[in-house]
């Protein structure tokens, strides 16, 4: 390999690494907003269960 | 990009004055070129905030400017690796290009500071699209150094008489471009569209709370 071919690889080398690396920097956090949405549903769905709950138990009449 | 790459690799030739380093202009002008454009943009949705207070111009014109450094620093790094190799040097503090874009992507790298370093909220938007306005002035500076002072390092390939390249050359540097544009178009949207949902996802929090 010339010294050319280095310095040319070298460069490309660097915009793919970046590129790679946002992309996975953007993938950690699309994990981390599905995991926020997960916690988010199951706080809405024990809400409900909340609100629900005493209007099953009261007595009708 | 993989049509780009391509290019470069088997449909341009080789530069008959420096051989095969000169494949780095196929990335490093198109990456400074978008660079500039999302600065622009970055710019232009300031100036939407500011003029007519659309909605998210001031989250689009964050993203944007991010997205201006991320590809300013690949210019300054590609620039770098190509400079040693043609000049034998890693930085060339006499080229008023070099130094015109080294000034342009500290401007909007300290844009990052200044909206950091205010509360969030409509002052903090404020400031900063009025700071992305006030850099964007630096973009035709940058552009034109060049071809106003006398700069015999960095070579000027567009001159008024049309691209000083081959067809072929200019045909992978204008498939180059579309791919870079297209790059960071699609890292622009998708950065967009997680910090909506995240600013959201703070919202439902709070009402949840």
């Amino acid at each position: 390999m010339t010294t050319a071919e280095k310095y040319v690889a070298a460069a490309y080398l660097v915009v793919f690494a970046v590129v790679l690396a946002y992309v996975l920097i953007i993938s950690l956090k699309l994990v981390r907003l599905e995991r926020e949405v997960e916690e988010l549903t199951e706080l809405a769905r024990q809400r409900r269960a909340r609100v629900e709950a005493p209007r099953e138990a009261t007595p009708v009449g | 990009m993989v049509a780009a790459v391509t290019m470069i690799a088997f449909f341009a030739p080789e530069d008959a004055d420096q051989g095969l380093s000169q494949k780095i202009f196929y990335f490093h002008v198109p990456i400074a070129l978008t660079s500039y454009a999302c600065f622009g943009w970055g710019a232009w949705k300031g100036l939407l905030h500011l003029w007519k207070r659309s909605p998210g111009a001031d989250l689009e014109s964050y993203v944007a400017i991010h997205q201006g450094v991320i590809f300013g620093a690949l210019t300054l790094v590609t620039g770098s690796i190509w400079a040693k190799i043609s000049w034998g040097v890693w930085w060339a503090w006499s080229s008023n290009q070099l130094v015109l874009f080294l000034v342009l992507f500290l401007f909007y790298a300290a844009y990052f500071m200044l909206r950091f370093s205010v509360e969030p909220g409509p002052r903090r938007a404020n400031l900063s699209a009025v700071y992305a306005l006030f850099g964007v002035a630096l973009i035709p500076v940058s552009f034109m150094a060049i071809r106003l002072a006398n700069d015999f390092i960095h070579p000027t390939v567009f001159t008024s008489n049309g691209p000083q390249m081959s067809g072929r050359m200019f045909a992978s540097f204008c498939v180059s471009w579309a791919a870079m544009l297209l790059l960071a178009g699609t890292l622009y949207r998708v950065e967009l569209a997680g910090k909506r949902l995240d600013s959201r996802l703070r919202e439902l929090r709070e009402l949840l709370a």
